[in-house]
């Protein structure tokens, strides 16, 4: 699916990806009470905020993992909420790169399986989903592991991978929670490196939560997320 | 800690005595070290030169002296101006940025709203440092990286701040 076949609306222009007045509840527990965010084109957003306080819900909104219970999403001048579950499905497929705090590799396969995976799914030629899934793995530094199982492999390896088989798409938007929360601060430190080079050099936005400030200042700026709202900083010389 | 600024934050609550200030001074801001009364006077002194508070008529009774001190428009412009200036990271940070929210939470004002420009200032910074930190040789990048961690626990000490605020607050307000 392309942006075009999403439900007609005015805006040309504009940000990549929109959220307004966002709600969300699970049960009687609110965890979105009206989150508004603009994230444009190319730029790499840091969502921030205590634990509980709405950044995943956040999340998982804008990628229409879940639509939101009120407000708009909307993503690259389409509402994005008002699609169906099946076609959300397939933009996630198509335009939108994922990564966890846990890659959520399939164990059972090789990483160069994993990683041509997204473009097996999309039909791909299956050579050529291999071939690319070998370049992604010389770009995340893992040469020599493509015929590894996952579960041979170490923290820092594994998320690399999950990185190379979100971005083998080249979506338009990664999404990304807490996607060092499980590493030490040096492997993180060099995911983080890749994973900012590599969007920044595909031109690929990038959706950040993170509690953590060092991964945070990877990103062109943060916004804050307290119980379920989004709260930019106050301006700053020299920042945005 | 700037004693003069901490002073006039007092004042911005009402007029009081040299004495009254000593005592909330030593209650809320000094663990272990009260201010010289001397200290106070002398402050307050200086304070008056420069237009920042007026002093009253000298009041009847025992003690150096008995006059209520009010903080000027210029007094209460310098304590609002620094109370929103985000402060530069260095081993007192905490210190001031404590006094700070204190006083703010003292005088009614955007405790929380101080805590986050504190926050985005120390943001962009690390940021810069980041990018520093990735484009420098080893040596370099240690030290980049040691400073980013010393951010680091600044926020995480905001953080905290931040979370307790309203305990903080009915703490100042019960005192």
């Amino acid at each position: 699916m392309s942006a075009a076949d999403l439900p007609a609306v005015p805006t040309a222009k504009g940000p990549l990806l929109r959220a307004r007045d966002l709600h969300r509840s699970f049960g009687s527990t609110p965890a979105l009470r009206g989150a508004e965010l603009s994230v444009d084109a190319g730029e790499i957003v840091a969502v921030m905020g205590p634990s509980g306080s709405g950044k995943s819900t956040l999340l998982h909104c804008l990628a229409g993992i879940f639509p939101p219970d009120r407000g708009e999403v909307w993503f690259d001048g389409g509402r994005l909420d008002r699609l169906s579950e099946s076609r959300r499905t397939e933009l996630r497929r198509t335009s939108f790169g994922f990564v966890f705090q846990f890659g959520q590799l399939v164990p059972e396969l090789t990483v160069a399986d994993n990683i041509a995976l997204p473009l097996l799914f999309n039909r791909d030629d299956r050579k050529d989903a291999y071939r690319r899934a070998d370049e992604w793995l010389t770009r995340l530094e893992l040469d020599g592991l493509g015929g590894r199982r996952t579960g041979e492999l170490s923290g820092g390896q594994a998320q690399r991978v999950a990185i190379a088989r979100a971005l083998v798409i080249h979506p338009r938007v990664l999404f990304a929670d807490e996607p060092t929360g499980s590493l030490d601060s040096l492997t993180g430190e060099r995911a983080m490196d890749l994973l900012t080079d590599l969007a920044r050099a595909e031109g690929t936005t990038v959706v950040l939560v993170t509690h953590d400030a060092r991964v945070a200042a990877y990103a062109d700026r943060e916004v804050m997320v307290r119980d379920g709202l989004v709260t930019s900083p106050y301006p700053v010389e020299g920042g945005r | 800690m700037s004693v003069p600024l901490t002073l006039l934050g007092l004042l911005d609550r009402e007029p009081s005595h040299g004495y009254d200030l000593k005592r909330d001074y030593d209650t809320y801001f000094v663990r272990g070290k009260p201010l010289p009364p001397g200290q106070v006077y002398s402050t307050l002194g200086r304070l008056a030169r420069d237009g920042k508070v007026v002093a009253g008529e000298s009041e009847s009774g025992s003690g150096p002296d008995r006059r209520r001190y009010a903080i000027t428009p210029t007094g209460r412009a310098e304590v609002e101006s620094w109370l929103a200036e985000p402060v530069d990271s260095d081993p007192n940070l905490q210190t001031v940025l404590f006094v700070k929210v204190v006083l703010a939470l003292m005088l009614g004002r955007d405790a929380e709203g101080y805590l986050d420009r504190q926050r985005a200032s120390h943001l962009q910074r690390m940021r810069e440092l980041t990018t520093l930190r990735r484009s420098s040789d080893p040596v370099d990048a240690l030290l980049a990286d040691h400073r980013l961690f010393h951010l680091e626990a600044d926020l995480r000490w905001i953080d905290l701040t931040a979370a307790r605020l309203t305990s903080l607050a009915d703490l100042v307000a019960a005192s």
